[in-house]
């Protein structure tokens, strides 16, 4: 008996996310009519809510192709990458790894960046609470000039960095005003980090090599390393600009001195 | 101060009744509204008289941030009804033990006055699909719905309300009917019954049952909530109507109807106005609480209005 409503659910399932499959065997209507119209309302159901809920995600990408390309982008999407938990707000990982390698979508080549930007704002959004660094923290660790390079400072848990060959962020930021819409030259390459301070997801730009040097700083380097790799990366690094904008903005939760102590 | 949930028909069961343990004092017998994220701040800034709010727990199922912190206060002055969505308590596979433990730190944090799930499935072999699907009403069925029924009380150590559902598809396999199925899984397992007016509207049309007869025939002395929505109007391969639970526009006439009638049997009972589509403005949503409140009769207990004041306070 319970392997038969194994068999049941499973084909229930499968035929949600596949429209060339037919409608589950043992289903049936009152009135003796074919029961697929009646399947199909779950099958709306399934796409059409998960497709809404990448729509909330992704904002500015559906408005970058339009409702009707993006909703059937995602669509394609919904049935092959289904969610593995039911806390959507983490559902769209994949996004824009898809969107890179989605055809159709080619003509837009800074799409996915843009799906990748919108994710890391929902990731901010609702990531776990932590208080900032206070500013003297970080001037009394730097002030022992002979063990700076080995200070970690450890990002807020909101912080996500994105970089892209394209202006993702100035064209994020024209669509939040559209009527303030500024010449944008959309084959500069930008990085943005992105991080919640307070209720308010940031959206911020950083200078050249700030993106490095914050990944380096999330990886757990030291700041040596950190911001070696930087300025390897890109020679006009400037370390204390870098630093001054994530110590302003909240994007430091704490320092850990060598040796393991914090502060 | 709380309207107490009816105690179900437990003779002849052994089945112990978690919630004469358990933290959940039931919702008070209100007109209340699901808490939306974009009406956040105005229930702060303006404390709406309304008896509660309700919250899917699979939402604030995430680490910090502006829902946790808009939840915490919000719940300092108004009861709180946590409502399931992704437990999937129909389905073939056993309950995932890490969504129960999400719930469980959820039930310690807020407190809610209820906690509620639907007699449906949403996940299969780790896929979850996002809406709630029918299952056969069957003994191995009922068998696995009342484990897990009784698995979920247990860990939350409270009586959980189970929801009707909504249904657009009968299974072959059905050996009884929805309302002796219902009955079956409260009798056994002493949760109660989140009585949706508005799904029992919907399978009654699509099914060609009435409604009026279908409410009933289910154990209304275990009535904890009620659900009133809208729904959207279909139609089947032979032309005959379908409705569409789609919580997205007003509840209905023929709802409000059926709502005024099992009022009149049971009594005033905490209802909420579900609405999660094409979401209105929240004094929409209140009106629409308010009509309940009214059509619920008999006046409210004024010692329920000490909830509020000390609310307001």
């Amino acid at each position: 008996m319970s392997s038969g409503t194994a068999m049941r659910q499973a084909d229930f399932a499968a035929a949600l996310l596949d429209p060339a499959l037919a409608c589950p065997r043992g289903l049936q209507s009152c009135n003796g009519s074919d029961p697929t119209p009646r399947f199909a309302v779950h099958r709306n159901n399934v796409v059409g809510s998960l497709v809404e809920a990448l729509a909330d995600t992704f904002p500015v990408v559906q408005e970058l192709v339009g409702v009707e390309f993006f909703r059937a982008m995602a669509a394609v999407f919904v049935r092959h990458s289904p969610p593995r938990s039911s806390i959507l707000a983490h559902y769209g990982q994949e996004f824009p790894q898809f969107i890179a390698g989605f055809e159709p979508a080619d003509p837009v080549p800074y799409l996915a960046d843009m799906a990748a930007l919108e994710l890391a704002r929902v990731r901010a959004y609702h990531a776990a609470d932590a208080a900032a660094l206070a500013p003297q923290s970080l001037s009394l660790a730097l002030s022992d000039a002979s063990r700076i390079g080995e200070l970690r400072l450890v990002c807020h848990p909101s912080v996500s960095i994105v970089s892209s060959r394209h202006a993702v962020v100035s064209l994020w930021v024209a669509h939040q005003s559209p009527d303030e819409m500024a010449a944008i030259d959309i084959d500069q390459a930008e990085q943005a980090i992105v991080l919640r301070a307070g209720l308010d997801v940031l959206v911020l730009r950083l200078p050249p090599g700030g993106a490095e040097f914050a990944q380096g700083l999330i990886r757990g380097e030291s700041l040596a390393d950190a911001a070696g790799g930087a300025a390897m990366a890109v020679r006009s690094f400037d370390l204390s600009a870098v630093l001054a904008l994530l110590m302003g903005r909240g994007a430091l939760t704490s320092i850990h001195l060598p040796g393991g102590g914090q502060t | 101060m709380y309207a107490a949930i009816a105690a179900p028909d437990l003779q002849g069961h052994a089945a112990p009744n978690p919630a004469r343990a358990g933290p959940f004092r039931g919702l008070p017998a209100r007109g209340g509204v699901g808490l939306k994220p974009r009406h956040f701040q105005q229930v702060l800034d303006a404390r709406p008289d309304v008896g509660f709010f309700e919250v899917h727990a699979e939402n604030f199922m995430v680490d910090g941030g502006p829902f946790h912190h808009y939840l915490g206060r919000i719940r300092e002055h108004y009861p709180l009804s946590l409502h399931g969505v992704g437990l999937s308590i129909g389905a073939e596979g056993p309950l995932d033990e890490t969504h129960l433990d999400r719930l469980s730190r959820l039930v310690e944090r807020y407190e809610p006055a209820s906690f509620s799930e639907h007699l449906a499935w949403s996940t299969h072999d780790g896929i979850f699909l996002n809406d709630l699907l029918p299952v056969p009403y069957d003994q191995p069925t009922l068998t696995r719905v009342c484990e897990h029924v009784d698995r979920i009380q247990s860990r939350l150590k409270c009586r959980m309300l189970l929801e009707n559902p909504s249904t657009y598809v009968e299974f072959s396999a059905s050996t009884m009917s929805e309302t002796q199925f219902l009955r079956e899984v409260i009798d056994r397992t002493g949760c109660g019954l989140l009585l949706d007016v508005n799904n029992a509207h919907i399978s009654c049309v699509n099914h060609g049952r009435n409604a009026a007869a279908f409410i009933d025939g289910l154990p209304l002395t275990a009535v904890g909530e009620i659900h009133l929505a809208g729904f959207a109007r279909d139609q089947d391969a032979a032309g005959a109507p379908l409705l569409v639970d789609h919580h997205g526009s007003p509840v209905d006439d023929v709802v409000w109807k059926l709502y005024e009638r099992v009022s009149a049997r049971i009594g005033p009972t905490a209802t909420l106005i579900e609405w999660d589509n094409d979401v209105p403005p929240l004094e929409t949503l209140l009106a629409q609480a308010s009509l309940a409140q009214d059509l619920m009769g008999e006046r409210i207990d004024p010692r329920q209005s000490e909830v509020r004041r000390d609310g307001l306070s």
